[in-house]
């Protein structure tokens, strides 16, 4: 059982940086791999600065470190420049403008974000403004890059975004959503209620949801999601997100769990804090984890089952740590994403001319 | 355990091979260690021609890299043989003919120090050293950048890098990595009756390049890659057919703008990255030149080192 072991050396190294100094050069070898892998480096880096232990680390790993920080540091700046150009392109629709997940984090300057390698900008719209945002956005030099007419079609008709749009120039890519979830999706949540709780981000033209509303969207996301080649690095979003926003707030997890119940996601949030607390060991007060486990009424059997699954499937996507299980893990996750997204019918129809195209196509990359 | 340090030479064919296999060999070029794993057989033999001269060890504690070459894990490799890089289980790039994998890994190695690496200002230039003094070549690929550069190495300057030259943010110094030499077409063939001793990796074809072929650096080159050098010129060669050798100056804003465009991490490094830039072109010479054999190219490069002497 070396395999849990080596994503547990990774967690602990987060968990007690003060020890990171005895740390052998050889486990150091295996966190960077790891944590490289799971782009986690970069907040890696962070927290060995912020506990001032970089100089007492060896020069090799330092190097590694100083060079993750270079990238998350100008990632950093980027995006918020990218989001200025967002704001001058969106601002004449004179709607809510809500950033979502990392550009949200990053607006707002929140502890998620420190670190953070940021890929795509996400905002939220009303469903209404999605034709003229989208003109909008191609005045300015972003345009969907989309060459499939099924990819497209399918975006339009049963995705919960427009295709993603690329900028011309910057290469930078915006996903303009308008709801959370694919409107195929079993639990589709209201929008207006996210669009109308939002909270403004003062000095700028932008939204991010409420303190509630971004748990559950990242939980949300998290558990819906089809590859995890990303899980870990969400994990410790979710396990900063609630440290950082339970502190502000003393009635927040009060709030959270009934907030999970007006949108009718009380199930992915419960699962949120049941691995942020096995995995991250994320401080849940237990009143808040068992009200929501309450409503979330997942069956006995089927949390044994998820646990067996998403305990192994949270670690990183790499050679030291795969074997048989993980990649079963991977994939009954890969389906139950399918599952949770669509009906059954449309699944199946979908998934068929998924497999028949990716047999022509050069590599099993491209999904 | 990891034991010393040995030279590649050192070890047989078929003990290469089999650290190749199974994933102890690490290999040591400038200061950072790769770790490669591969099961290929021409891979190894490429390894082994073109990386003679440098030190390697086996399981060592720390390695910057781990890399490895495979066949790739889909459907396509029942009718066609493929090759893939990965890096840490991640394969950044399509999978490519299965006959240039040794070419693959030049290149996987090369673009791992280029996205990965900012403790350096990192340009597509080669840079080769005398005296403690370096020069730099930048050039857009079709200049005959690999083809001075390797003529220059073969006749007393020393191999900093055929492709990425390495800028010490602090120091303006050029770290040297001595890794072999891509050359392509004609260049082959020009550098093979120019110094007929040379040691070559195996030739492929591609179809984007036409002949591909590798060349082993200099054995001074290798035993002095940990020392730096101080940038001093900056020379943007054009081969031109039939052409006389023409050294002309360049301007420094223009120097200062071709790398602000063509660093690979000019960007990412933000406000050192312009800091860099001015400083290195402010400490250089900066020049065009165009020539069309290269022995005039060695005179005038002798020519250059030798003015700089006090």
């Amino acid at each position: 059982m070396s395999s849990p072991s080596s994503t547990q050396i990774l967690i602990n190294a987060f968990k007690s940086p003060q020890k990171l100094p005895d740390t052998p050069l050889r486990q150091w070898d295996l966190m960077l791999r790891l944590a490289k892998r799971a782009n986690l480096i970069g907040r890696l880096a962070e927290t060995v600065h912020l506990y001032g232990v970089m100089n007492e680390l060896p020069t090799q790993v330092q190097t590694h470190l100083n060079s993750a920080r270079v990238l998350t540091t100008h990632q950093r700046q980027a995006i918020a420049w990218e989001i200025s150009h967002i704001g001058k392109a969106l601002k004449p629709l004179g709607a809510p403008l809500v950033l979502l997940k990392g550009a949200a984090y990053a607006i707002a300057d929140m502890a998620a974000a420190r670190g953070r390698l940021f890929g795509d900008v996400d905002v939220l719209l009303p469903k209404v403004l999605l034709n003229q945002a989208e003109a909008a956005l191609m005045l300015h030099g972003w345009g969907s890059d989309e060459a499939d007419p099924y990819d497209d079609r399918y975006y339009r008709r049963w995705m919960h975004e427009l295709p993603p749009m690329a900028h011309r120039k910057r290469g930078t890519v915006i996903d303009v959503h308008h709801n959370i979830l694919p409107l195929t999706a079993r639990n589709l949540p209201p929008a207006d209620l996210l669009l109308s709780d939002s909270v403004p981000i003062a000095g700028t033209d932008f939204r991010v949801l409420s303190p509630c509303d971004m748990v559950i969207h990242s939980a949300t996301h998290l558990f819906h999601e089809g590859e995890l080649q990303n899980g870990l690095r969400d994990l410790f979003d979710l396990d900063a997100l609630l440290s950082e926003l339970s502190e502000q707030q003393p009635s927040f997890w009060h709030e959270l769990t009934e907030r999970a119940n007006v949108l009718g996601l009380a199930w992915p949030l419960h699962l949120a804090l049941r691995y942020t607390k096995a995995i991250l060991n994320t401080e849940v007060p237990e009143y808040a984890y068992d009200s929501i486990a309450k409503s979330a009424t997942q069956s006995k059997i089927s949390l044994q089952l998820l646990d067996s699954v998403y305990l192994r499937a949270f670690q990183p996507d790499h050679p030291i740590c795969n074997n048989l299980q993980t990649q079963i893990a991977r994939a009954a996750i890969y389906l139950r994403s399918h599952y949770l997204r669509m009906p059954l019918g449309l699944l199946f129809i979908h998934l068929g001319r998924k497999s028949v195209i990716r047999l022509f196509k050069n590599t099993s990359r491209s999904v | 355990m990891s034991q010393p340090l040995c030279r590649v030479s050192e070890l047989s064919l078929e003990a290469l091979q089999s650290h190749l296999q199974d994933g102890s060999f690490a290999l040591q070029t400038g200061n950072l260690i790769s770790r490669i794993t591969t099961n290929f057989p021409d891979v190894a033999l490429s390894v082994h021609i073109l990386y003679a001269n440098h030190p390697c060890q086996i399981s060592p504690d720390f390695s910057d890299f781990h890399v490895e070459i495979r066949q790739p894990r889909n459907l396509r490799r029942w009718f066609k043989q493929q090759s893939e890089f990965l890096i840490d289980g991640d394969a950044p790039f399509e999978p490519l003919p299965r006959e240039q994998a040794p070419a693959f890994l030049e290149w996987g190695l090369n673009w791992a120090v280029a996205a990965s690496c900012h403790q350096w200002f990192t340009l597509h230039a080669a840079s080769l050293e005398r005296n403690g003094l370096a020069v730099i070549l930048p050039a857009p690929p079709g200049s005959g950048k690999s083809t001075l550069c390797t003529a220059l190495a073969l006749r007393g300057w020393r191999l900093l890098s055929d492709e990425l030259t390495l800028i010490n943010p602090q120091l303006i110094t050029a770290s040297a990595l001595a890794r072999p030499i891509n050359l392509k077409n004609a260049s082959i063939e020009l550098i093979r009756n120019f110094e007929p001793t040379s040691a070559w990796g195996p030739e492929t074809y591609d179809t984007a390049k036409g002949r591909v072929t590798h060349l082993r650096p200099p054995a001074n080159s290798v035993e002095r890659m940990l020392e730096n050098a101080q940038p001093r010129w900056i020379v943007f060669p054009r081969y031109c057919p039939d052409s006389e050798p023409l050294l002309t100056p360049r301007t420094k804003a223009q120097t200062f703008i071709h790398f602000a465009q063509n660093a690979f991490n000019y960007s990412t490094l933000g406000e050192t990255g312009f800091d860099v830039v001015g400083r290195l072109v402010d400490q250089c010479d900066c020049y065009d030149f165009t020539y069309s054999r290269l022995e005039d190219a060695l005179e005038v490069f002798d020519w250059l080192s030798n003015g700089a002497l006090p």
